[in-house]
Formats: structure tokens, sequence, C-alpha cells
């Protein structure tokens, strides 16, 4: 186990000609496991530190498929496995299946 | 203290099984809420787990007169039945601009009986805006199998209930409800009284079965919500259409055939 400290990311730290990245997270779920399907739910964080979304924060989604996001310039980083269900539950109900996460780099000193 | 009671209709029953929700607007009277508000400031003394309603509350206490409320003590009724057990009760406070969402989350811990059900009072004695984060609720999410706060994950829902209500709204909600305290960014604390029952005896067509066979009824049960998948949402529909059976004892209910076609391995011998 190392005990070396991590490296800074800190913007001060970096050449001053340097871009800043910062990654912003979009997680999409879709109605259907195809991406250009309907939005039905969605989250988001910001790396920035520039917003601070939470739970309840809006009643539209911001794109109406993952293609929407996709022409919008995020760039898909996962998407949610196709998993059978397990013999005796094919009737449950639980999580949404359809998870796409998604990511923007940001650099943090641009206006 | 069940006076009078004024019963749920199947409609309405079959609404809750299909949102796991019952909302009574402005249920309370102005001049409870007024005394309920002080009552919740000052804090209400808790109860051991599972003691019986009529034990819970003292006479004449604010409480008791407000689960004394025709509407509400018939809701109750009609839900859990005569004398549920008081599980446990909280007066939940947002503080003004008070920092974090709670996230989505199931309470207490997975529960999955399918013939059984708890509810839970929340009491909203003053006019919750938008901005004073009233509980967000995501309705017909109360089947899904999850544990606590593992949908923590779920920031927006289509179709979510962001509560907004006037003074002396109760809502009850079934135990496997998605729901959270909103972040409050008004100026104003805002409170929610919480009560959970346990039922003591079987969830059998407690509630005015008058209209059991009223085509709304399975207009309610068949309900969809925007943030279903499709696919999954036939399950859901599957999983309610079992908990009506099992409500109304009636073991050949169905819609649309979901529940019969699957079921039918039909054992007679052609010869």
């Amino acid at each position: 186990m190392t005990t070396e400290a991590m490296p800074s990311a800190r913007a001060d730290t970096a050449a001053a000609t340097e871009p800043v990245l910062r990654q912003q997270v979009l997680v999409l779920y879709l109605d259907g496991s195809a991406l250009d399907s309907r939005v039905v739910g969605w989250s988001r964080y910001d790396g920035t530190g520039r917003t601070s979304p939470t739970t309840g924060d809006s009643d539209e989604p911001p794109y109406e498929s993952g293609v929407g996001a996709l022409l919008d310039g995020w760039r898909l980083f996962q998407a949610a496995q196709l998993i059978p269900p397990y013999p005796g539950h094919e009737y449950d109900v639980s999580f949404l299946k359809h998870e796409f996460f998604f990511e923007r780099l940001v650099d943090v000193r641009a206006s | 203290m069940e006076n009078r009671l004024e019963l749920l209709n199947s409609v309405q029953m079959a609404r809750f099984v299909a949102r796991g929700s019952l909302r009574l607007d402005a249920v309370v009277p102005a001049e409870m809420n007024a005394e309920g508000l002080a009552v919740l400031a000052d804090g209400v003394p808790s109860v051991p787990y599972g003691t019986p309603l009529s034990d819970a509350y003292d006479n004449g206490s604010f409480v008791r007169r407000l689960l004394a409320l025709p509407r509400v003590a018939g809701a109750l009724r009609s839900l859990v039945g005569p004398e549920p057990w008081v599980d446990h009760h909280f007066v939940h406070t947002r503080a003004p601009h008070g920092g974090t969402a709670q996230a989505l989350h199931g309470d207490a811990i997975i529960d999955v009986r399918p013939d059984a059900f708890d509810v839970q009072l929340m009491y909203y004695p003053q006019d919750v805006t938008l901005e004073m984060g009233g509980t967000l609720s995501v309705p017909g999410s109360h089947l899904r199998r999850i544990n606590e706060s593992d949908t923590g994950r779920y920031q927006n829902l289509r179709g979510q209930d962001r509560l907004v209500c006037p003074a002396g709204t109760v809502v009850f909600l079934h135990h496997g409800i998605w729901h959270g305290g909103r972040r409050n960014d008004s100026d104003i604390l805002r409170y929610m009284f919480k009560i959970r029952f346990n039922p003591r005896v079987r969830q059998r067509r407690l509630w005015d079965t008058s209209d059991l066979h009223d085509p709304q009824v399975t207009a309610e049960l068949d309900a969809m919500f925007p943030w279903y998948e499709g696919a999954t949402g036939r399950l859901e529909r599957y999983n309610r259409i079992l908990l009506w059976r099992h409500l109304t004892g009636d073991d050949g209910f169905d819609l649309d055939h979901w529940v019969t076609r699957v079921s039918n391995r039909p054992q007679e011998i052609v010869t």
C-alpha cells in the first residue's frame, strides 16, 4: 500500500496556459435499452462547483432522449448491461434498468 | 376516538394501490393548523413502538384530535383497519435555505410483504410553496423492491410529485413509496408531522366497497406513470393486480389478462 500523496489537480498548480479540466456528469434513465429512447429520469453532478444539482430540483428533463445529449456534446461513457431476471423473480420491479452515464469536460479557466 | 368515519370508496382505494399515496387537501381546519404549528415546534413526545392507537395520544391532545377528523379517521380505517399500532412518529423540519435535499429513499428497510402494508400519515400545518421544498414523492414507486436510500442516485423522475399544498393537508403514503424532503430555498421554516401505522387486522375490504365494480376502479389500477419504462410498467400492473386481489379477496380479478395469461397452466389431459 503506497503512502505517496495524490498529485494535486487544483487549478492553481497548472501552468498558466494549460486548460484546467473538470468533469460534469449527466445520468439519463431511458424508457428502453436503446440510446434514442425517451428520457424518464435524470441526475447531474458538476465537478466545476458552479452548480449544485440536487434531488427534486426540476420537473423537465434536460433532453428528450439519450441521443439528444450526444447532439449537445455529452460523451457517453457507461451504459447499463442487460441482465436477465433471476429465476423466480421475473415479475419483480426494482431499480430503473436503462441507465446511461455521460460526461462533459469543462475548462474552469474559461469564462 | 373513531366517532365518525368517512371511509374511502373503491375508486380511492384503487388509486392508492396504483399511486401509493392518497392526498386530502386542507382537511384540517385553520384553527387547528395554527395550534398544530405550535405543537410541532414544541415537539411531540415519542411513544413506544407498537403502541395501540387508542393508547398512543392523550384524550384532547392535538394529535388525537387530528386523527379523529372524520376524513382522516376514515382514510386510516380504510387503509389499515381499526386500532392499528403506532409504529413511531416524528416532527420533520426543513430549515430556511437549508442546504441539501434528502436523497430519494424508502423508509425503514426493504419491505416486500405482498398482502399487507403500513401507511405513513404526513400532516402539513402550513401552506407549502414550491420554494419551501415540500416532500418529493414518486407516484407508483411503492412496489419497487429497493432498500432505503439505494435510490439516492435518482434526482428527478418524470411525473414526480413535488408537493405544493394548502395548510391542513394530510397525505397517506404506502410504506414503500420513494420520497424525500426537498431543499428549502425559502425564508420559512417548514414543518411536517409524520406517523407510521402498522395494521393489526387483515387488510381486506376495509373501505366502502359499494362501488367495487365501478369501471373507474379498473381505470385507476391501470394507470401508467411517466417515469415508468414501458416494459417494466407492465410488470407494475401485474403486481398491482396481485395486491388488489389480496385487498378484495377476488382471486380472479385481472386487467387485460396480464396475470391470467402467465399463470395459465392447464392440467387437463385430453385423450
